[in-house]
């Protein structure tokens, strides 16, 4: 049959997963899309660095910290961490090509994967979330409420980002200097900084996502492969270069797959990563700068 | 003692010689032209200036002390400010939020929004930079520079692209700012009736060298400058 049955209710259920599902790439979109703004890079170390931090979370829980408990020490190691990669790996090759750069983030993930499996080994491992799988009633939908704190714990991250940098004095210079490097060094921001900063947040950004995931998934090194395919395809979804982009197309994708997945019999659950990059191939057809990318035209 | 000192200084890129041991000055409170033909190396200058390059040989002095102890983030709060030739504005942001950069070393918003005014851009305020014509990018690009509360400007090309009648306006306006903030100016331009009208003083280079000095009327008159722009007659 090419099309399941259908019921209003479980049409509902669905689209609450598609967005938790989206929530979860708009996080990791949203981090790929700050460095790609600032350095035309594109970091394939994302998810490892995600996962990364998410084994740290597991470690520290199993020393008995709750999850909350744990949960500003692992972002305060993961912006650390994201601070120290741009300064020690990325700082050093700054005015390379930018296949050298993606060459390195590609090694570094390969890096990070084969420490993950020295330090905490393979397998899949259970990791305990904050919110409890049980499912409210919402408007006569069963919704659980994992599902809605993974969402409201990525709204509330987009909203404080955007407040960031829209009213802070260093989110302003970080817009500035994804913009015009030259320019902000002359008006006094201190650019390098600001470039280590993005990549701060962009680890940051991960961690949450992988925090949030690892519950509904289970924890392996492997864990942020596909989800980052996902990101990638999310953030190019929404014109690579805008923020807002990054986030709603996230929330597209998860929607768009999770119904395909469910609705269109063939695609099932094997098809659903060829099946969104053929819309997303169709869609940039169309629109070639993304969702809310714009086409830069140059004066020469 | 000169504000700022541009002494010996040479620049070279790979066998070009952009600058060949130049030297020149500004006085506080002048507005000092410099001008030259197509790769004479006025831009270079500013480049060195404003710390993005730094020269092979030479020193440059600001305020007696040397600039090439401070960096290209660091040169702002030394009080020097500058526009581009090409307009290098944060495109894809607000007016406000490209002034705002430009004075955000300085403390409240208050001064980008009195920046605005003084350059009758608030009828702009939140509009995208990139959105606006040519000639208002090229205001807003100042604002930008003098929303740092600078003490020394260096104004690249500022009359390029604009009509006849913005020209005009600019040179008035170009003076009584001088006057407001108690500016010393630096301006590149290749418009010689915007450079003549307003000019206190004029440094001419051909070639990376410094081939005259003197007040508009002098330079004018001088030979080696006649021949730089027009050529020698065979």
């Amino acid at each position: 049959m090419l099309l399941a049955a259908f019921t209003w209710t479980e049409f509902a259920q669905q689209l609450a997963a598609g967005i938790r599902e989206g929530a979860i790439y708009a996080g990791l979109a949203l981090a790929i899309v700050i460095i790609y703004r600032s350095t035309r890079v594109i970091n394939f170390a994302q998810g490892e660095m995600a996962t990364f931090t998410t084994f740290i979370a597991w470690s520290l829980m199993n020393q008995g910290l709750s999850f909350w408990a744990a949960f500003p020490i692992v972002l305060a190691i993961a912006f650390t961490g994201g601070v120290a990669i741009e300064r020690v790996l990325i700082r050093p090759v700054e005015n390379a090509p930018v296949l050298t750069i993606v060459i390195i983030t590609l090694g570094l993930a390969l890096l990070l994967n084969g420490l993950m499996s020295m330090i905490w080994g393979g397998g899949n491992r259970q990791f305990h979330g904050p919110f409890s799988t049980r499912t409210i009633d919402v408007g006569g939908v069963p919704v659980s409420v994992q599902d809605i704190g993974i969402v409201v714990v990525s709204i509330l991250l987009v909203v404080l980002l955007g407040f960031f940098f829209r009213f802070t004095k260093v989110g302003l210079g970080m817009r500035a200097a994804a913009v015009n490097r030259d320019s902000s060094r002359l008006a006094g921001v201190r650019v390098g900084w600001m470039l280590a900063l993005g990549w701060g947040i962009a680890a940051v950004l991960g961690a949450v996502a992988g925090m949030m995931i690892a519950p509904v998934v289970f924890l392996d090194p492997n864990m942020m492969q596909t989800i980052l395919l996902y990101a990638f395809a999310a953030a190019v979804l929404g014109g690579l270069d805008s923020p807002v982009g990054a986030v709603v197309g996230g929330i597209l994708l998860g929607v768009t797959i999770t119904l395909l997945g469910r609705y269109v019999g063939f695609i099932g659950s094997t098809l659903k990563l060829p099946a969104a990059l053929l819309l997303i191939l169709v869609l940039l057809l169309l629109r070639p700068g993304g969702l809310f990318g714009r086409v830069t035209v140059r004066r020469v | 003692m000169p504000l700022l000192e541009v002494e010996n200084v040479s620049m070279r890129f790979g066998g070009i010689v952009a600058l060949d041991a130049v030297s020149f000055d500004a006085a506080a409170g002048e507005i000092v032209g410099l001008i030259g033909p197509n790769g004479a190396g006025k831009t270079t200058a500013f480049n060195v200036i404003t710390r993005l390059y730094t020269p092979d040989e030479g020193d440059v002095r600001f305020d007696g002390e040397s600039l090439f102890g401070t960096s290209p983030s660091g040169v702002i709060r030394r009080g020097i400010a500058r526009t581009f030739q090409n307009v290098e504005l944060f495109s894809g942001m607000s007016v406000i939020d490209n002034v705002r950069v430009g004075g955000h070393l300085r403390q409240g918003d208050q001064s980008a929004d009195d920046v605005l005014f003084y350059m009758n851009l608030h009828s702009v305020r939140d509009r995208p930079v990139s959105d606006l014509p040519y000639g208002t990018q090229k205001r807003v690009e100042l604002a930008r520079a003098l929303a740092s509360g600078p003490q020394f400007l260096l104004l690249d090309e500022p009359a390029g692209g604009l009509s006849h009648e913005e020209v005009e306006q600019l040179g008035v306006f170009i003076r009584r700012m001088r006057d407001d903030f108690e500016l010393t100016i630096l301006l590149v331009e290749h418009h010689m009736g915007l450079v003549m009208g307003i000019a206190d003083r004029v440094h001419v280079l051909d070639f990376g060298k410094r081939i005259a000095e003197g007040t508009p009327a002098e330079v004018q008159a001088n030979t080696s400058v006649i021949e730089a722009y027009l050529g020698v007659p065979t």
